[in-house]
Order: C-alpha cells, then sequence, then structure tokens
C-alpha cells in the first residue's frame, strides 16, 4: 500500500507537470480567477510578449472590487476606476475570457460566484490574483491567492512555479454554542495562532465542529486562512459538499456527476496520514470573537479585556501600542458597550445568503439604533436576487438599513464605500487593518450575528444577551 | 526585471511588526492599469497629513533617507493581500531589498518577481542592525546576493537564505515566465491525459439564460 496522504498532498501530487530538483514545482491550474483590480498589468504582459491566453475555458473573469454598489444605471462616477472597468472589458474581449460583467446578473465578489456556480470543485487548483481565493478550499480544492506576475504566468501557461509548503492541521472538536459561529472559529484560530503563524503552511480543518457546518460556514473558515499567515485553507470534501454542488450550473451532470462524486471521495486525509504541525481547538468553550487592534490576530472573547500593552512582552509592545492608539482604545478596558458608528454586513467572507439570514433573522421587525449606518451588501448578484426573493431586502431596509449593490464595497474601501475618520465599524469583513476600510477608520472584525446585534443597540454588544 | 548583485545603501528602519500590504500601498492607489509611479504614495498613510503635506514625523519625510535603497522592518512585513502592488511601489520609490526576521509567502514571491530582495535575518541580528541604525543615522550595509551576505560596517558578514531558483533569476534578471516557457512540451503531455475538470466557456444549465438581463 501506498503512504498514507493527506488531502493537501493528493491534490498536489496529481496537479504536479514538473518537479526539478532545486527548482519549484510546475503545477497545473484548473481554475483561474480574474478581477479588475490585480490583472490590467499581467495583460499588459502578455501584450507585451505577444503571448495569448493558453486556456480560456479555464479562466473567468468578474468585477468586484472597484465597482460602485449604488443603482446600476448611475454612471461611475470615479474616472479612474471607470478607465480601470473598461481595462477589464476590453481585455477580455481581445483574449477572448468570459467575463461577468458590469450588467451581468451573475456578476458578484469573486470568490462568491466561484461556488455559486458550480466552478469550484473538490479536488481542483484554483488561483487568483487575491489573497482570499483561499476561500475555495472550503470544498476540499487547493486554492490560493497569487501576485500579478503569477496571473501573466497562468495566463500564459496554465501552470504556476509552486514550492511545496507544508501542513497544519486544525481541529476543532465539539459543537458550536448558540449565538457563536463559523467566523468566531476563525477569529479564534487566528488570535491564538497569529497573523504570521501559518506562513510556510497549507492549513486542513478538521474535527466535528467543523464537520458540522454548511457549506457557507466553511467558507467563511478558509476564506480567513489567509488572515493567519496560510496561503490556503481546506476541508475535505462530504456529503454536504457533494450536496451544494449538485445542479450547479458548472456541475457535472449524470454519469458525469457519479464519477466525480466517486473520484471526490477518493481525496479526504488518509488514516495515520501525518501533518507538519498540529493545534486543537474545542468549539464548545468558544464565544463571541471580536478584533480590538490593526490586524485579525488582535482578536479575543467579546467579553474579554483588551490586553494591556504593560502585560505584553517588550517585543509585542511597540505594536499593541501602535494599534491601540490608532484605534483610539485603552489596554485592560472592556470592548463591549464601545460605540458603533458603522455596521458592514458584506465582504467575500460574510455576504452568502445565510449570512444574510442570520442577520436578516435578528433584526426583522426592529431598528437599527440612531446614528448608526448599517450597510448590507450581497457577495453577488445572485445573492441579492435570492434575497430579494426571500424578502430580506424589505427587513433590513425597514429596520433603517442600507441596501445596496453586490461588490467588495466597504470591505476594501475602493469605491467609495468607505468610513469617515475616527469612525467605528463593525464589519464582517477580514481585515481591520489602519485604514482598510476608509482612512483613518476603525475596524471591529465581527460575525454577521454580532455585527446585526450591535446596529440594533449602537454598541458592541454580545449577541447571546439579545437572543430569545 | 533589472538583475541584482550586490547593492551597498544607507538603511531606514521601520520597527513595527506585521506591516500589512495596506499600509505599503493603500487600496485607494490600486486603480492604476500601470505599475509606475505607485512610489509616491508608498506608506501614504502614514506619511502624509489629510491635506497631503508630508507628516514631518515619519522616517520617510526625514532629509536624511532621500536615496536610501535597504529598508528594515519588523516581523511578517508584506502580510495581508496578494497585491503586487506592493512591491511596486517599493521599488518605484527606490528600494532595492528589504531586512526583516520574516515575510508574508505572497509578499515575498512577489518581490522575487519583480527584483526586490527580501533578506530575512534572526532576531539578534535585526535587532543589531536596528540599533546600530538608531545609533548612526549613516550607517552602510552591503548585500551581495551571489554569496548571499549581508555585510554589516563592523565587517561581519551574515548569510541569509534564498533559493537557487529564485537567486538565479534574480542574479540574471530573468522572468521567471521564461522557465515555464520551456516546460511547454511537458504541460501539453500532461494536458493530454488530464481530463478537463470544468470550462468557463461552455453554457451549461441556463447559465446562458441567466447571464442576459431580464
Ligand atoms: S470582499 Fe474584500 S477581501 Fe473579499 S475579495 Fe473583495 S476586497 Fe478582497
Amino acid at each position: 500500500m501506498s503512504k498514507p496522504r493527506t488531502l493537501f498532498e493528493k491534490i498536489w501530487d496529481q496537479h504536479v507537470v514538473v518537479d526539478e530538483p532545486g527548482n519549484p514545482a510546475v503545477l497545473y491550474i484548473d481554475l483561474h480567477l480574474v478581477h479588475e483590480v490585480t490583472s490590467p498589468q499581467a495583460f499588459q504582459g502578455l501584450r507585451d510578449k505577444g503571448l495569448t491566453v493558453r486556456r480560456p475555458d479555464k479562466t473567468l473573469a468578474t468585477m468586484d472590487h472597484s465597482i460602485p454598489t449604488t443603482p446600476l444605471d448611475v454612471p461611475i462616477a470615479d474616472a479612474i476606476a471607470a478607465a480601470q472597468i473598461r481595462k477589464m472589458e476590453q481585455n477580455c474581449r481581445e483574449f477572448g475570457i468570459r467575463l461577468f460583467g458590469m450588467d451581468s446578473p451573475n456578476r458578484g465578489i469573486v470568490h462568491v460566484i466561484g461556488p455559486e456556480h458550480g466552478l469550484t470543485q473538490p479536488g481542483m487548483t484554483i488561483v487568483c490574483g487575491d489573497s482570499h481565493t483561499s476561500t475555495h478550499g472550503a470544498f476540499g480544492a487547493l486554492a490560493f491567492g497569487i501576485g500579478t506576475s503569477e496571473v501573466e504566468h497562468v495566463l500564459a501557461s496554465q501552470t504556476l512555479l509552486q514550492r511545496k509548503p507544508k501542513t497544519f492541521e486544525i481541529r476543532v472538536n465539539g459543537r458550536l454554542r448558540p449565538g457563536v459561529s463559523s467566523k468566531d472559529i476563525i477569529l479564534a484560530v487566528i488570535a491564538k495562532n497569529g497573523v504570521g503563524g501559518g506562513t510556510g503552511y497549507v492549513f486542513e480543518y478538521t474535527g466535528e465542529a467543523i464537520r458540522s457546518l454548511s457549506m457557507e460556514e466553511r467558507m467563511t473558515i478558509c476564506n480567513m486562512s489567509i488572515e493567519g499567515g496560510a496561503r490556503a485553507g481546506m476541508i475535505a470534501p462530504d456529503e454536504t459538499t457533494f450536496a451544494y454542488i449538485k445542479g450547479k450550473p458548472h456541475a457535472p451532470q449524470g454519469q458525469a456527476w457519479e464519477e466525480a462524486v466517486a473520484l471526490w471521495r477518493t481525496l479526504p486525509t488518509d488514516e495515520g496520514a501525518v501533518y507538519d504541525r498540529v493545534m486543537e481547538l474545542d468549539a464548545n468553550e468558544l464565544t463571541p470573537m471580536i478584533t480590538y487592534g490593526t490586524n485579525p490576530g488582535m482578536g479575543m472573547a467579546i467579553n474579554a479585556e483588551i490586553p494591556d500593552p504593560m502585560r505584553v512582552t517588550v517585543s509585542e509592545r511597540p505594536t499593541l501600542e501602535k494599534a491601540l492608539t490608532y484605534m483610539g482604545l485603552e489596554g485592560g478596558k472592556p470592548l463591549l458597550g464601545h460605540k458603533v458608528d458603522v455596521v458592514f454586513l458584506g465582504s467575500c467572507t460574510n455576504s452568502r445568503i445565510s449570512d444574510l439570514r442570520l442577520a436578516a433573522g435578528l433584526i426583522e421587525g426592529k431598528r437599527v439604533a440612531d446614528g448608526v449606518r448599517m450597510m448590507v451588501v450581497p457577495g453577488s448578484q445572485q445573492v441579492k436576487k435570492q434575497a430579494e426573493q426571500e424578502g430580506l431586502d424589505r427587513i433590513f431596509r425597514d429596520a433603517g438599513a442600507d441596501w445596496r449593490e453586490a461588490g467588495c464595497s466597504m470591505c476594501i474601501a475602493m469605491n467609495g464605500d468607505q468610513l469617515s475618520p475616527g469612525e467605528y465599524a463593525i464589519s464582517t469583513s477580514n481585515r481591520n487593518f489602519e485604514g482598510r476600510q476608509g482612512k483613518g477608520g476603525r475596524t471591529f472584525l465581527a460575525s454577521p450575528l454580532t455585527a446585526a446585534a450591535s446596529a440594533l443597540t449602537g454598541r458592541v454588544t454580545d449577541v447571546r444577551t439579545i437572543m430569545e | 526585471m533589472e538583475p541584482f548583485t550586490t547593492l551597498t545603501s544607507r538603511v531606514v528602519a521601520i520597527e513595527t511588526t506585521d506591516i500589512d500590504t495596506d499600509q505599503i500601498i493603500p487600496a485607494r492607489f490600486l486603480k492604476t492599469t500601470t505599475k509606475i509611479g505607485l512610489g509616491k504614495n508608498l506608506f501614504a498613510d502614514w506619511r502624509y497629513e489629510e491635506d497631503g503635506t508630508p507628516k514631518s514625523d515619519f522616517v520617510l519625510n526625514q532629509p536624511e533617507v532621500q536615496g536610501v535603497q535597504i529598508l528594515i522592518a519588523g516581523d511578517n512585513f508584506g502580510c495581508g493581500s496578494s497585491r503586487e502592488h506592493a512591491p511596486w511601489a517599493l521599488m518605484d520609490y527606490g528600494f532595492q531589498a528589504i531586512v526583516s526576521t520574516s515575510f508574508a509567502d505572497i509578499f515575498r514571491n512577489n518581490s522575487l518577481k519583480n527584483g526586490l530582495l527580501p533578506v530575512i535575518v534572526d532576531e539578534d541580528t535585526h535587532q543589531q542592525i536596528m540599533s546600530l541604525a538608531e545609533e548612526d543615522p549613516n550607517l552602510e550595509l552591503s548585500i551581495d546576493l551571489a554569496s548571499q551576505t549581508l555585510t554589516l560596517p563592523d565587517g561581519r558578514q551574515i548569510e541569509f537564505p534564498i533559493d537557487t531558483f529564485s537567486k538565479t533569476c534574480m542574479l540574471e534578471g530573468l522572468d521567471q515566465l521564461g522557465y515555464l516557457q520551456k516546460q511547454m512540451d511537458q504541460i501539453l503531455k500532461f494536458e493530454e491525459s488530464y481530463g478537463d475538470r470544468v470550462n468557463t466557456l461552455s453554457p451549461s444549465s441556463g447559465d446562458e439564460r441567466r447571464e442576459t438581463r431580464d
């Protein structure tokens, strides 16, 4: 019998085209997703070298980062963003790539639309010029973000030069308690392990708590693997995975479906396979999490006290002090009850239909607190449509929240959706870096439930205190 | 890309750890469709006041650091997004090498593909260089890529790691795409025995219908 292998190793082995000693491996790529911000220079590179896109049939483009989330019939006010969007359209036409463009009902955040169309499947290698490509690992795919030079490499060759990363099992035992969600799992993992803790590794999330999550909850976890420093995060495919993919537009059908599922069943990590590192976490002990600082590793239980710079190691002190100064917070104090100006429900971490349902369920029949601006931005136009069919838009609107077109929006604040200097936001996105949501803006990362609860009170709120 | 062989320069130190790419080049500057001109917005939010005037207390605004080509930064430099605009901005500003105890994966990859050298040193060395730089603003470091060494003013040489493939590409100024193109026969052979997983161009189960707006 051959040596037991992990999920990652199986996919890696299946995709290695060339592996010369001393050089990085040439890895074959099954799906290349492209968006407007990290691709123009790559297309220009092809043009300069007289190259074409080798496999347009394995490439899909969309627009998400710099597009406005205001009504679609209004022309784009930002001339530079408009030029970038036109460039994307032109590049896709010229190189024969399918584009879910501005007026496509399929447009959306690149990591939302892949799974939505059944393009994201177990066992695949998936790349995109975007670090949150790790999201697709929830399906048991090897998916990671690449730079623009690498985008050019994949466009030109459908392969990528890669050094084999190491494996890191993150085992989450037990079950989540009410009010605690998959976002809290990943925030807890990163708080424990640090933002650089996964550098050089691919995470594989295992354990009872992970197995019991829905696909959308799994995507939330894999999405933030990069915030823990890992290139990719993966979850072994199972019945939940297959049920989610079945019937999606690009899912295999009929006999091909049966064959695909049979293949996918061979992917999970073999009994006895060894990971390079392991960490364990108990879901039963988790509470809702929130970040207090300026990187996703600066997170804590929502009812905990903000760390005191005088009580951390000397080497950690300057960075923590800088973060708290930026955030206008004091070490040793609780964050519960702190005022909130803006609530952002969106981003590739938490903008799928189940996220919107969770938040709407809490908000239904209530009002967003006075003085709080709540923005709800669906992850794709399809999510938006689905939510509207279910009447979720009404619930948000009636509560006083702003219901927008799909896109990255205030997750990255490139499109005009942004915080004002000094404002505090609870955000369901993935990055609380200085200025990420607008220059001078201050971000608390949390789950959709925590965000919704805090929208109702205008304060950082433990959702468990307001759940019936 | 330009070959990188040796470099001798004064240094700029930014002590902060986990400097993310949103600090290196804030997202609002990513609407560009070229690589050039990003240097003026390097560290924009740390560097400029609201009205665009330089912040007097930020290190890059000190007159004596102008023209410096080596940046020393805290651990896990370049974490966050995959934007290659980060190395483009650092290089456009004039940096040729970054010294830190560790780098985020994607940033490091991106840098190596652009001729920006990430130099990894251990914590002790890092602290020493930091304090030396504090004592002597004119401190100069020398980097020799071929021998993978960083030389301190007292003559002490520190070896740093880099994989041979990236090193060769940097020394010779080679675009890594060239290597992939040389493997095209192998790639074609691989594809022959490899069933396609998905076809993004295929109209499947009502996909087209949904793509036209109703
Ligand atoms: S939603 Fe945010 S994190 Fe996700 S792809 Fe868009 S900008 Fe990146």
